[in-house]
């Protein structure tokens, strides 16, 4: 596979070809007929996916750096490149992007009923910003991306929403917009800190890293705009508010991408930006213990919260506060097994929640509800329904040899010797899920079937089925056979621990540059 | 004899009779006789794997496990946790129990769920706890252990609530669940413990490292055998997790047998047999699980007295008798546990197996008539031994074993058990006082089974002169494992035959090399002589007394039918309601943190804090300042100018100073 790729020069393409072949594919979207709006969508993400496959070959498993780097000056005055690469924990998070896009395109399928063009546009545009912000290497062009995953997300919310709509679409935006805005000030600042000390500007992502102990005592200050902004999109309490009116409004493949990738791009930052930058600040006993805390107070405070929810998709919402949890304790674990754990949480709550909300998503389009009390009994009438929807719910609860439990035990072991008493409270977060999950599941497809809307319920059909499929697929195999993602993430994660714990392994410089250029 | 390296075929097996079931549920038209030869059949297939397992291991050097690598599970830096089983004496026993007494039970299973529409999925389903139970047991390490561990759990879930159109079924598998849930905290805390302290979490890893690396008695060692122990109450159902286990005789009744009383609630008296060496190093744990055995074995035996349905009878016992092997591993005498565990799993599987054939029988007198009476109220019942002959005999066999009268299974197993606790009583005094309620438990025990007895098959029965005519003995296929399980309840002592019958402890030499960790801290001395004797004679004593009184006391009371009969009173009011634990349970724990959740985090914290004053909040405060601010774009350059001023002059200050 290595020599094939290596024989069409796939290394020196297929990162721009990812960003860009979305937007090409929002002219025939955008041009075409309405009808075929959703057709041409499904061919242009399943082409990105099938191309995005190949990075799993295309990148050298046995090296913790940033691979497959490409290097385009864009606006030289003020050091501006477009820089793109990848390690294992990018390359983790663009296949889950790629794979989870033309899921989530058939997941709309009947959903979307009006302005296809323009929805199906819009995911394309969304896509483009997902993928470029895990590949950025450079500051500005990071932060471009951002933005434009931002604005997509918005109008989909805001035109293809519930009745509250607007609220849920103003507050995600003026939530994550304030976030990002503090974010691009300490970015100049950090920038321009850096450059009066080294002489040199340049957003390049290593430059600043190699430097960024230039900040001295703003460090802490721009830790915290970073770090602001990202834990805004995590959310980490008590910024989550947004996420339960964005998802509760959002049509299925919104609630779909915001759980599955856009939740990670919080967490993703701190491990490729604000943890790296500032390990100093990041790392202090202040810092640890209050991120350690929030991260607890989100493990139980978003299961207790999401057990008591009547809406399904409310529940949902809630139970990722609680998995996002999980994911920051696992970073502040510092160890190999903690931040290996917090990536397959990632991975695994990515597929779960998006599994889930698609599900959610098929039975609202046949009841038109997502009142929990609406439903009962209907295990009788959509067995294969039901089953889909138990065997996910088991694998969010974090059932051994199913996806969800690796995570979760990886992060819990390993944070246990840094913060065992914070770790054994969020241990008691496997109680809690079980009982807001199973709860739910039996007030929706056990008891007694007592009401005679939902005796004429169909069951899913094929292309629901052949949606569902990989999903089942990934929370099967992550739940049994983890170790070839837990390879390829691990020189990364190795990587990511020298960085930010220069006492704990290898100094840094020994260890190589961060970036490697491809000649 | 079939080598060790084969041992994944018996976890295959069942794993194909769970796809084939499962797809074959699915369908909408029924696979009766499919699901009849698959079911069962896996089962069969799995059980001869694991004699040739057994057989296998007889001729090879007892003090190494064969450790039986699949795949790397799990890694990342030192830890690496690999899909792997381990043969060794223990896990070998365990391999038969499971696959032996789990296809009689499968059998009866063919005649007892024919006519349930739900047939193919019942057997996917117990096919799919098989799987898990013996990933439980062959587990080479915590995690792999703990796949099994919450997969029989899971299994237990499901078949709890397999008539899940019943509310009342549904909440009992939640609570089963949720209730080892709790457990299964404990046993993920105690494995965070492992890692830090030893640096594994291999089972023969953790024995040999552990002396060397834990401080014997010390407070790690301690706490990590505690928080393993509150698994092992959340599992096996004892004090304070046990309540789950009497709501789940809602599933079917040979679910009831092979589940929640021969093999799964064993699962914590197997995990502290498989870590002996941590329990053997913390006496006061080891004080504490012996001492919560004895508690849960008096204390579900007072409530089995008062118990009218039959199953619930049944499930109080499993959960004294669990209380037993607890005993039994607390005391040091692991072998005795595990003993213990293998002649209760023939005699409660007997009972419950009984039990089901009865409830079969008036399900269909009542069924025939239209009546609507409860068919596993005892009250219901009397008079049964004409109907079901065999029954009532095999039944009764299992009777005198639990009650433990020689020279039945349970008089050896039972009878170690007191001689354990008393020898360790030598020691540590407390163990006397366990003793003592060991042997009241066994009182208790002879009278509530008697009790059981009497009321079913005995007197005049009650179950109405119209149904009368239709109860009958079960079919073959019923009746076939039943006997199975009475000569091995009648005769199963033979595995761990005492001294003073000429044995020669077969069970616990064989598990020797299991052991010998544990044993190097903490080993019991059985007592010899006069007063190992005495002790025998006292025991049999006590489960004849119990017997008799149990009889009298039942048969000489005319019984009310459970429609007539009149709501109790006193004392035998609060044994019928189960002390009121599960109302207690509701009020202090279950009610508060739903309030705590709805009120207190969701409306006040979520709604009215976070959302309400500091977000929108903020929102208002914006709109606020920017209504002042609007207020001031008057349109009068006047303003304009004096405001300009008062800023430039303010600016100025600023530069001067």
């Amino acid at each position: 596979m290595t020599a094939f790729l290596d024989s069409i020069g796939y290394g020196q393409w297929i990162l721009h070809a990812l960003v860009v072949l979305p937007l090409l594919g929002v002219v025939p979207v955008l041009l075409g007929p309405e009808a075929s709006a959703k057709r041409t969508a499904l061919l242009v993400t399943s082409l990105e996916l099938i191309l995005s496959l190949g990075l799993w070959w295309a990148l050298d498993p046995g090296r913790g750096t940033l691979q497959l780097v490409s290097n385009t000056p864009w606006i030289p005055g003020w050091g501006i490149s477009y820089r793109v690469g990848i390690d294992g924990i990018s390359l983790v998070m663009v296949l889950l992007t790629t794979l989870l896009m033309p899921i989530s395109v058939l997941g709309s399928w009947r959903y979307i009923t009006r302005q296809e063009r323009g929805f199906y546009a819009l995911m394309l545009a969304l896509l483009t910003g997902l993928v470029g912000v895990f590949i950025a290497l450079d500051l500005f062009v990071f932060y471009i991306f951002f933005e434009i995953m931002l604005i997509p997300m918005y109008f989909i919310i805001g035109i293809w929403g519930g009745p509250n709509r607007l609220y849920a679409a103003i507050k995600f935006f003026i939530y994550t917009m304030a976030g990002s805005l503090l974010m691009l000030v300490a970015i100049v600042v950090l920038v321009w800190r850096v450059q009066a000390v080294t002489g040199y500007l340049s957003f390049s992502y290593d430059h600043l890293l190699t430097n960024a102990g230039a900040v001295g005592p703003l460090a802490p200050w721009l830790f915290a705009a970073f770090a602001v902004a990202f834990a805004i999109k995590v959310p980490i309490f008590p910024f989550h508010t947004w996420l339960p009116d964005a998802h509760v409004e959002a049509p299925t493949a919104g609630s779909v991408l915001l759980a599955a990738v856009m939740l990670k791009i919080g967490t993703y930052g701190f491990l490729r930006f604000a943890v790296p930058f500032f390990p100093q600040v990041a790392l202090s006993p202040t810092v640890s213990r209050i991120v350690v805390v929030l991260a607890v107070i989100g493990i139980v405070y978003g299961a207790l919260v999401a057990m008591v929810q009547p809406d399904i998709k409310k529940l949902v919402a809630y139970s990722s506060v609680s998995h996002l949890g999980f994911v920051m304790l696992g970073i502040w674990g510092g160890t190999v097994q903690s931040v290996q754990g917090s990536l397959m949480i990632m991975i695994s709550h990515g597929i779960s929640t998006g599994a889930l909300f698609l599900l959610i998503g098929m039975i609202y389009e046949r009841r038109h509800t997502r009142e929990i009390a609406d439903y009962g009994g209907i295990a009788r009438v959509v067995p294969v329904f039901s089953l889909i929807f138990t065997v996910v719910v088991l694998s969010s609860i974090g059932l051994p040899g199913l996806n969800g439990f690796v995570g979760e035990f990886l992060v819990l072991l390993g944070s246990f010797s840094a913060y065992p008493l914070a770790t054994v409270i969020a241990t008691t977060g496997v109680i809690f899920a079980a009982a807001y999950l199973l709860w739910a599941l039996q007030r929706m497809i056990y008891n007694r079937l007592d009401k005679p809307e939902n005796e004429r319920l169909s069951d899913l059909n094929g292309r629901e089925l052949a949606l569902m499929t990989p999903l089942l697929i990934g929370i099967v195999w992550l739940g049994l056979y983890p170790e070839p993602v837990l390879r390829r993430m691990e020189p990364a994660t190795r990587r990511y621990l020298q960085l930010t714990q220069p006492g704990a392994a290898a100094p840094v410089a020994a260890a190589g540059p961060t970036i490697e250029v491809r000649p | 004899m079939i080598a060790s390296r084969w041992v994944w075929l018996a976890v295959a097996l069942p794993l194909a009779g769970f796809l084939v079931n499962g797809a074959l549920a699915l369908r909408r038209a029924p696979a009766t006789r499919a699901v009849s030869i698959v079911g069962p059949g896996v089962l069969l297939a799995a059980f001869a794997v694991s004699i040739g397992v057994f057989a296998g291991l007889l001729g090879r050097p007892p003090h190494e496990p064969h450790i039986v690598t699949l795949w790397p599970w799990m890694t990342a830096g030192a830890l690496r946790i690999d899909l792997a089983f381990q043969v060794d004496q223990l896990s070998a026993v365990m391999l038969l129990v499971v696959t032996g007494v789990g296809s009689l039970i499968h059998l009866f299973s063919v005649g007892y769920m024919r006519e349930d529409p739900g047939y193919a999925r019942y057997f996917a389903y117990l096919n799919l706890f098989v799987v898990f139970m013996l990933v439980l047991v062959l587990g080479a390490n915590f995690p792999v252990l703990f796949i099994g561990w919450e997969g029989v759990g899971l299994c237990s879930y499901l078949l709890i609530g397999f008539w899940f159109t019943e509310e009342a079924n549904a909440n009992a598998g939640k609570k089963a669940f949720i209730m080892n849930r709790i457990g299964d905290f404990g046993v993920l805390v105690a494995m965070f413990f492992l890692w830090r302290e030893l640096g594994t979490l291999n089972f023969a890893e953790i024995a040999a490292r552990a002396p060397g690396a834990l401080e014997q008695g010390g407070t790690i060692v301690t706490l990590i055998t505690l928080f393993i122990f509150l698994g092992c109450t959340g599992k096996s159902a004892q004090i304070p997790l046990y309540t789950w286990l009497p709501d789940a005789m809602a599933g079917p009744t040979p679910v009831s047998a092979l589940i929640h009383a021969a093999t799964m609630v064993t699962a914590g008296v197997y995990l502290v047999v498989r870590t002996n060496v941590l329990f053997a190093m913390a006496p006061l744990s080891s004080a504490v699980v012996a001492g919560i055995g004895a508690l849960t074995a008096i204390f579900a035996a007072t409530i089995a007295l008062r118990q009218y349905d039959i199953k619930k009878v049944l499930a109080y016992s499993t959960v004294s008798q669990l209380g037993y092997m607890f005993l039994a591993v607390g005391s040091a005498a692991f072998a005795g546990g595990i003993f213990h565990l293998a002649t209760h799993a023939f005699f409660k599987a007997l009972l419950f197996l009984g039990a089901g054939s009865v409830i079969h029988a008036m399900h269909h007198a009542y069924h025939a008539t239209h009546s609507h009476e409860d068919a596993q109220d005892m009250r219901n019942m009397g008079g049964l031994r004409e109907h079901m002959p065999v029954t009532f005999w095999l039944m009764a066999i299992a009777t005198l074993a639990i009650a433990g009268i020689p020279p039945l299974s349970g008089f050896f197993s039972k009878d170690e058990i007191l001689a354990s606790a008393f020898a360790r009583g030598a020691e540590m005094p407390i163990y006397y006082v366990y003793y003592a309620l060991g042997v009241l438990a066994a009182l208790l025990t002879a009278f509530y089974m008697a009790r059981l007895m009497t009321m079913t098959f005995l007197g005049p029965n009650r179950t109405g002169d119209e149904e009368r005519r239709h109860l009958h003995e079960a079919p073959w296929i019923m009746t076939g494992p039943l006997l199975v399980l009475g000569i091995l309840s009648a005769i199963g002592g033979v595995i761990n035959l005492p001294a003073f019958v000429g044995g020669r402890h077969a069970l616990e030499s064989w598990l020797e090399p299991v052991t010998a960790a544990g044993a190097a801290f903490a080993r019991v001395e059985l007592p010899h002589g006069t007063t190992e004797l005495l002790l025998v004679g006292g025991a049999v004593l006590v489960g004849v007394v119990g017997l008799v009184l149990g009889y009298r006391a039942t048969l000489g009371r005319r019984v009310a039918t459970a429609r007539e009969a009149p709501e109790e009173a006193g004392l035998a009011r609060v044994l019928n309601r189960k002390y009121y634990v599960d109302e207690i349970y509701d009020a202090a724990v279950v009610r508060p943190v739903v309030w705590l959740s709805r009120v207190v985090l969701w409306k006040g914290v979520d709604q009215g804090l976070v959302d309400g004053a500091a977000v929108n909040g903020t929102a208002k405060l914006s709109r606020g300042l920017g209504w002042l601010g609007s207020r001031v774009q008057t349109g009068q350059v006047g303003l304009y100018v004096v405001l300009f001023l008062v800023g430039a002059l303010w600016i100025l200050r600023a530069v001067i100073r």
